[in-house]
């Protein structure tokens, strides 16, 4: 793609984005680990690290997603960038099925969509100046070194870092958040719409993750963007989300507006999770383990639904029969048999729409 | 445990094919055939065909191939271009002459070696640490057959108390004379094995003894002696690992200091194999030599599983 | 935002104008001017290379034609300061002319191995699969002789000369080249910058020259240096055997050979290339460790 065109496709492709549709669509993604051990290979197990997993994101939002580690939100993201395959299930982008023949290949979807890792100094290639690394991705898709230079500093201009000053720098010289704002350039250099932030700003000190945190909102605005922003960090989740998806083990729990699931989550887990939190405020103290018992084997997860072995509510039904994700009316889904009217628990026709 | 040994051994064979095939296709890039050294060149052509229809020369090369290897399964290493006599009694007599001096060389390399690196690991950083590195790359440096021969200039020109050249005895030696023949070679030998198993072993114990349990050891009451014991019994897997490969690399290497001396071992072999064109003679040897260099790995992968479990995959 | 007209339009003068930061290179250039005892070795060995090649310059006699009046002459002759060798040519000369050869023997294998084991084993460690079973099984195979076997074998069967020589010595010496790169490679791949690379939609053979190669080279050239002072170790030895230069080629390893007969009469003369393989190894060796020693940079 010559130079030109590479600034323009990011115009064109906003200006045909039908507002309905949405920008990225997962539908029953898969990925199973198998574990090396036994002779000749023979798995000991699969480590179901994302089952059947289904979501949407819509163009301009930023969906929030947390869980506990291991529950697969690293693992999602790298499906949906294609940086491992997926067992099966399908990803859209603006509507074009990703991989299929006439749909969008790999290599356009990554002009498309874009991924920021959590540890700044890793994701840096230590032997190229902070601007090289930046222009790396603009140069091979036919940008010329010149102009992908050029980009590369205006792009260290945008996010707060005066090109004079690093455009030379190597990685190691940096502290950082001005690493992280680096590797927020790099991924902006090919101007996508879509970012994943996975725990881009969890290894940074509390100041300087608020200011990042502030540049990724302004960004945002600046050049249209729409964020999945991957953490473990409820208050920062809630500060920067439009909505909220949380993930247990592999699977979809619940989603829905932010507030709502901060004011009333629907699902035990996420109210266990929020219970969690710590507060500033003395009245809200926590007197009871919000959540009892270890996280259970990945490798052979509990049946039925997943988290019934930590939930002060499971029951028969929740053994035998995996929950679905549900639509809580007008306000996300969530996947919890109390929820859903006639699934045989006994709190089920307890359930009132919010 | 069965499990593992299996699997190595299973993987041995397509690593033996391999040399094999590696070792005939260069005999048969060499130039030349038998046929052409076997017979003078005035022989008129259709004379030599038929010897080489004979020989089965004139068949595709994979035939040849199937069939030397068969051959090579029964034990039947063909026969010397230049004695007329089957390779195999040659070069089993031979190797057992260079197991005479490559077994004792392993000895006394990797038992000095162990002692130095020792005592190199636990004064570290002292005068004697110091001379130690010194030494230590020197040896990697010296050229063994180089060595060889200095210690013939002064123990057998200038001081005339051993012997230069020659075995001296058939078998095993039975007198002391018969074993002044063995001391150089087996000095020689002993040089680059003592060098890399006491930079080797020295590295480990250090390592060893950096890592807390040590520490542990010895607030638990242990005396010296016992925190010594579980020192080495920690170092010794990779140890091993190196003095497995070492001993396949003596006897694999030995051609050098056999030439230094005389000595009628594999690589003495080898040498005359070279030097009179002998092809059947050399292409057996190198065979049969890595093929006990590949045995030798995998024992040494067996051993070093059965002492620490972290091996076995 | 960046206003337009703040930024020159040439990204370059910007670069240029931009302070510049010290990358890794020139850090590790600045811990070797340190480093004394390497850089004294790296000045012999410049030294021995321009005696070498300006050969002509240094000695005295041709190193070719002899007296056999002046056979085995002790050091310290007068014309002949390191003695005449068993067919009365200058030892010196001899020494230097063979300088030559030994050298290139023990540098050119290196060389290519290099370029062929390293691009191997780079390939082998980033694609990873079958590409890489392939390349390690064929590796293993190799690995399978000692290495001075298989250099025996080559030039035992195909045939003395230099040129034989440097191929056996290469074949030799690929399988390590290979081994190291393709550990080191597969270390890095795992870094996230590489995923980010390889998220940004390039192609492997890009990402193996933009960000493999600049982080796996420093490791490698270490090792590979390491093996120069074996290979010239090697390289004398097959000479030694007759198996490497010809004669009436001076080399070092071929002059041992000669001049083994020599040890009786007169055993300083006899032992003296010997010591210039030692020295030029030892010299290699030493400029190895340094190599690792600076490149062991803490970031």
């Amino acid at each position: 793609m010559s130079g030109s065109a590479v600034a323009a496709h990011g115009a064109v492709a906003r200006a045909g984005q039908d507002p309905a549709v949405p920008l990225l669509s997962v539908e029953n993604l898969t990925k199973h680990f198998a574990v090396k051990g036994g002779w000749l290979n023979r798995s000991g197990g699969l480590v179901q690290a994302v089952d059947d997993v289904s979501f949407n994101v819509r163009s301009g939002e930023t969906l929030g997603v947390v869980g506990e580690s291991g529950c697969g939100k690293s693992t999602t993201a790298r499906l949906i960038m294609h940086l491992i395959a997926r067992d099966s299930g399908r990803i859209s982008f603006a509507g074009r099925l990703v991989g299929a023949p006439h749909g969008l290949s790999r290599r356009d979807l990554h002009r498309q969509m874009q991924m920021v890792f959590q540890d700044s100094y890793a994701s840096l290639n230590p032997r190229l100046p902070v601007a090289t690394s930046i222009a790396f991705a603009p140069f091979i898709h036919g940008l010329g070194k010149a102009a992908a230079l050029k980009r590369a500093m205006q792009l260290l201009e945008a996010v707060g870092l005066d090109p004079l000053q690093f455009a030379n720098r190597y990685p190691h010289e940096l502290s950082g958040g001005q690493r992280q704002r680096i590797n927020i350039a790099r991924a902006l250099a090919l101007e996508p719409r879509l970012v994943i932030l996975d725990e881009a700003v969890s290894a940074l000190d509390k100041s300087i993750e608020a200011q990042v945190l502030n540049l990724l909102v302004d960004l945002k605005a600046h050049f249209d963007l729409t964020y999945i922003f991957i953490s473990h960090d409820l208050n920062v989740v809630r500060y920067i989300s439009d909505r909220v998806m949380v993930m247990y083990l592999g699977k979809v729990v619940e989603i829905g507006p932010v507030h709502r699931i901060y004011r009333s989550p629907q699902h035990p887990y996420t109210q266990a999770l929020l219970s969690a939190m710590p507060s500033m405020d003395p009245r809200r103290r926590t007197l009871r383990a919000p959540l009892s018992g270890d996280p259970p084997n990945p490798i052979s997860p509990p049946s039925g639904c997943r988290f019934r072995t930590r939930c002060p509510f499971a029951e028969q039904v929740c053994e035998a029969v995996p929950p679905s994700l549900l639509a809580v009316a007008k306000s996300g889904a969530v996947a919890c048999h109390m929820r859903v009217a006639g699934s045989g628990h006994s709190r089920a026709d307890k359930a009132v729409a919010h | 445990m069965w499990a593992f040994t299996l699997r190595r051994l299973i993987y041995a064979v397509p690593v033996l094919l391999g040399v094999s095939m590696l070792v005939f296709v260069l005999i048969h890039l060499a130039p030349g055939d038998v046929v052409d050294i076997l017979v003078p060149p005035e022989v008129p052509k259709e004379i030599a065909d038929s010897l080489r229809r004979r020989f089965r020369l004139d068949e595709p090369i994979y035939l040849q191939y199937l069939a030397w290897l068969g051959r090579l399964m029964v034990g039947d290493f063909g026969i010397s271009f230049f004695t007329g006599r089957p390779v195999a009694e040659e070069l089993f007599g031979a190797l057992g002459n260079t197991l005479v001096i490559a077994l004792p060389a392993a000895l006394l390399g990797f038992s000095l070696g162990i002692v130095l690196g020792a005592l190199a690991a636990y004064n570290r950083d002292t005068w004697l640490d110091k001379v130690f590195s010194a030494t230590a790359i020197i040896g990697v440096s010296l050229p063994h057959y180089w060595v060889g021969i200095v210690l013939v200039a002064i123990f057998s020109v200038v001081f005339n108390v051993l012997p230069a050249q020659g075995m001296g005895f058939e078998g095993l030696p039975s007198s002391w004379d018969q074993i002044k023949h063995l001391i150089l070679p087996v000095v020689t030998l002993s040089l680059i094995p003592m060098g890399v198993t006491s930079r080797l072993v020295r590295a480990n114990i250090l390592e060893i003894l950096s890592q807390e349990f040590v520490g542990t050891l010895h607030a638990k009451g242990l005396s010296n002696r016992r925190v010594l014991y579980h020192t080495l019994k920690n170092a010794a897997p990779s140890a091993l690992a190196l003095m497995g490969l070492q001993f396949g690399y003596l006897l694999g290497g030995s051609i050098l200091v056999e030439t230094v001396f005389n000595w009628p071992g594999s690589g003495g072999l080898m040498n005359l194999a070279i030097f009179r064109r002998d092809v059947p003679v050399l292409s057996a040897t190198i065979l049969v030599l890595a093929a006990i260099f590949v045995v030798i790995n995998i024992l040494v992968d067996v051993l070093q599983a059965l002492i620490d479990p972290r091996m076995r995959r | 935002m960046a206003d337009a007209a703040v930024l020159p339009a040439d990204a370059n003068l910007v670069l240029n104008r931009a302070q510049q930061g010290k990358s890794y290179w020139r850090r590790v250039w600045e811990r070797l001017l340190d480093d004394k005892l390497t850089l004294a070795v790296m000045a012999v060995l410049a030294l021995l290379l321009v005696m070498v090649v300006f050969a002509p310059w240094f000695t005295v006699h041709d190193p070719y034609t002899g007296s056999v009046l002046r056979r085995l002459k002790p050091v310290g002759t007068l014309g002949h300061w390191l003695g005449t060798d068993e067919v009365g040519r200058d030892l010196w000369s001899r020494m230097v002319y063979g300088g030559r050869m030994s050298l290139l023997a023990g540098v050119v294998p290196v060389f290519l191995a290099l370029l062929v084991g390293g691009f191997l084993g780079i390939l082998a460690g980033y694609m990873g699969g079958l590409v890489n079973s392939a390349i390690m099984r064929l590796t293993d195979v190799l690995y399978a002789f000692p290495s001075i076997l298989l250099a025996i074998a080559i030039t035992g069967i195909l045939g003395s000369g230099l040129q034989n020589t440097i191929l056996a010595l290469t074949i030799s010496f690929i399988p390590p080249i290979i081994r190291i790169s393709e550990s080191v490679t597969a270390q890095t791949r795992h870094l996230d910058f590489v995923e980010a690379a390889r998220a940004s939609g390039a192609r492997p053979l890009t990402i193996m020259r933009y960000h493999i190669l600049n982080n796996v080279l420093g490791p490698i050239l270490v090792y590979a240096t390491s093996l120069i002072s074996i290979c010239i170790i090697l390289a004398a030895g097959l000479s030694f055997l007759g198996l490497g230069v010809t004669p009436p080629s001076a080399e070092w390893g071929l002059m041992l050979n000669n001049l083994r007969q020599a040890l009786w009469v007169s055993p300083l003369v006899a032992a003296l290339p010997g010591v210039m393989i030692f020295i030029t190894s030892m010299c290699f060796n030493l400029m190895s460790d340094g190599l690792r020693q600076a490149m062991d940079v803490r970031l």
